[in-house]
């Protein structure tokens, strides 16, 4: 029997490494995507005229009020429909880019607004402009404090990129689907399966919780989860 | 010749009148101090000289140049006033060394080397060279705000606005804050908000005293604790002197 499961092992596991791939691919373009797009978003909350910040609220709510399985088949099976057509992988990575801005937004505007005011009037009163005093003051201090959740919406992410097998990206649940249909062991491949999003976890999130260690203020200490040795 | 001229400021917050109708002159390198009860309109009148809370009506003149007017590079006339905060406002993720830099790197464009070496020119002046590499965090109260005073004195300031400098720290801190201050004397224009009757009566040109958004009386120390013309002004001046006592150093 365990003989039996290292050859099927070995044998799924060509599969299984090009599924862990594409769910890298995914977990970590929809990420940097979605960053980049929730700090735009966030800004636009927190600094923006009232149409500005209306947009980016519309925009949010909107992401946030329809699962992320609607939004994926909208850009998959009904863009087409209007000429507008994309491959699996196109439309799983705009679809989680896309999701993933809208609650990064939020996570980082919080930060941004958990920055005291008085750190923006010291830098306007140097002399900086507000983009400045943004770039220089604020965002280095809410991107440290927006670190722990941030890293839910990483782990989030990396699970939830897992959806996109339903609009056929053969990523590593999909290669798990196909590989159990041809050998009827479904228990075996899914164990393997959460197996490797356990690890997968496990090790980013240490990663990420080492990237806060180094980037604590001295005198404050770093913003990570609370373990149980710090009660 | 006249450096900075405030002319007939007003501000509200709502229906609340905070400041109705203020009016002074400060020359070069002049020390002038604000007192007067609480709520009376002092740190809101430092925000709207530097626009931090730009006034409802009226006008403020640096140098010539009309703060107030919109069409002014404000960022440009923020570089000659340094601001001094009651709560430090150093900021939280640099050293004692980049608080006072980052203005030279990020307003001024001076490069990284000269403007650390400004920097710890100014932190040596104010007694913190040892300090340099520590974050705000790590600083007493009274280093604090001596960091930040180093970080408006970095940008060459014509003008210095200090809102309470001295409130916020422990009894024991005040005095190398104070003294620091007292060492910028007639060597940059400071308009100073304090409780501190010492270091006014000591070190201010001029005593300018507050209330209800005005300016009651405003005159040389001198005649201010000895001869006020005021009623208000004797009354406030005795009952602040009991409690903050008005010796030197304060």
């Amino acid at each position: 029997m365990a003989a039996d499961f290292g050859q099927f092992f070995l044998n799924s596991l060509p599969n299984l490494l090009s599924g862990l791939g594409y769910t890298l691919l995914l977990t970590f373009i929809s990420i940097a995507v979605g960053f980049c797009l929730g700090i735009v978003l966030a800004l636009g909350r927190v600094y923006g005229t009232k149409v500005v910040n209306g947009f980016c609220v519309g925009y949010i709510e909107l992401i946030r009020g329809t699962p992320l399985l609607v939004q994926l088949f909208i850009i998959y099976f009904g863009l087409p429909t209007i000429g507008i057509i994309f491959t699996p992988l196109q439309a799983a990575l705009i679809g989680l880019a896309l999701n993933s801005g809208a609650y990064q937004a939020e996570y980082l505007r919080g930060s941004i607004q958990s920055v005291e005011s008085g750190q923006m009037n010291a830098a306007r009163s140097l002399g900086m402009n507000k983009l400045q005093s943004i770039r220089h003051v604020i965002l280095p201090q809410a991107l440290r404090i927006s670190i722990p959740a941030w890293s839910n919406e990483f782990i989030y992410l990396l699970q939830y990129s897992s959806i996109a097998y339903i609009i056929q990206v053969t990523e590593l649940t999909a290669e798990g689907k196909f590989i159990a249909a041809h050998t009827f062991r479904y228990l075996e491949v899914f164990a393997m399966i959460a197996v490797i999003y356990l690890i997968l976890t496990i090790v980013s999130t240490e990663i990420i919780d080492r990237i806060a260690k180094r980037l604590s203020i001295p005198g404050i200490g770093a913003a990570t989860r609370i373990s149980l040795r710090d009660m | 010749m006249t450096m900075l001229e405030v002319k007939d400021i007003y501000k509200s917050y709502g229906d609340v009148h905070i400041l109705n109708g203020v009016s002074f002159t400060m020359k070069k390198d002049e020390t002038k101090v604000i007192i007067g009860p609480s709520g009376t309109g002092k740190s809101t009148l430092l925000r709207c000289i530097n626009q931090l809370s730009p006034p409802d009506k009226g006008q403020v003149w640096l140098n010539g140049e009309e703060i107030t007017n919109p069409k002014s590079n404000i960022n440009k006339l923020r570089e000659k006033i340094g601001f001094v905060f009651q709560d430090f406002n150093l900021f939280n993720h640099l050293t004692a060394l980049r608080n006072v830099s980052i203005g030279l790197e990020k307003v001024k464009k001076i490069e990284k080397e000269a403007a650390y070496k400004r920097a710890m020119e100014e932190l040596t002046r104010v007694g913190l060279a040892a300090q340099a590499a520590q974050y705000p965090a790590q600083l007493s109260g009274g280093q604090k705000q001596r960091v930040g005073i180093a970080r408006a004195l970095a940008m060459d300031p014509d003008l210095i606005l200090f809102d309470e400098p001295t409130s916020a720290l422990d009894p024991e801190l005040i005095g190398d804050v104070l003294d620091v201050m007292k060492s910028l004397c007639g060597k940059v224009a400071m308009l100073v908000v304090t409780h501190e009757m010492g270091f006014a009566r000591n070190v201010a040109d001029e005593i300018i005293f507050m209330e209800g958004g005005v300016i009651v009386e405003q005159g040389s120390p001198k005649e201010m604790f000895t001869n006020a013309k005021m009623a208000r002004t004797r009354e406030f001046l005795g009952r602040i002197g009991a409690l903050y006592g008005d010796e030197e150093g304060g």
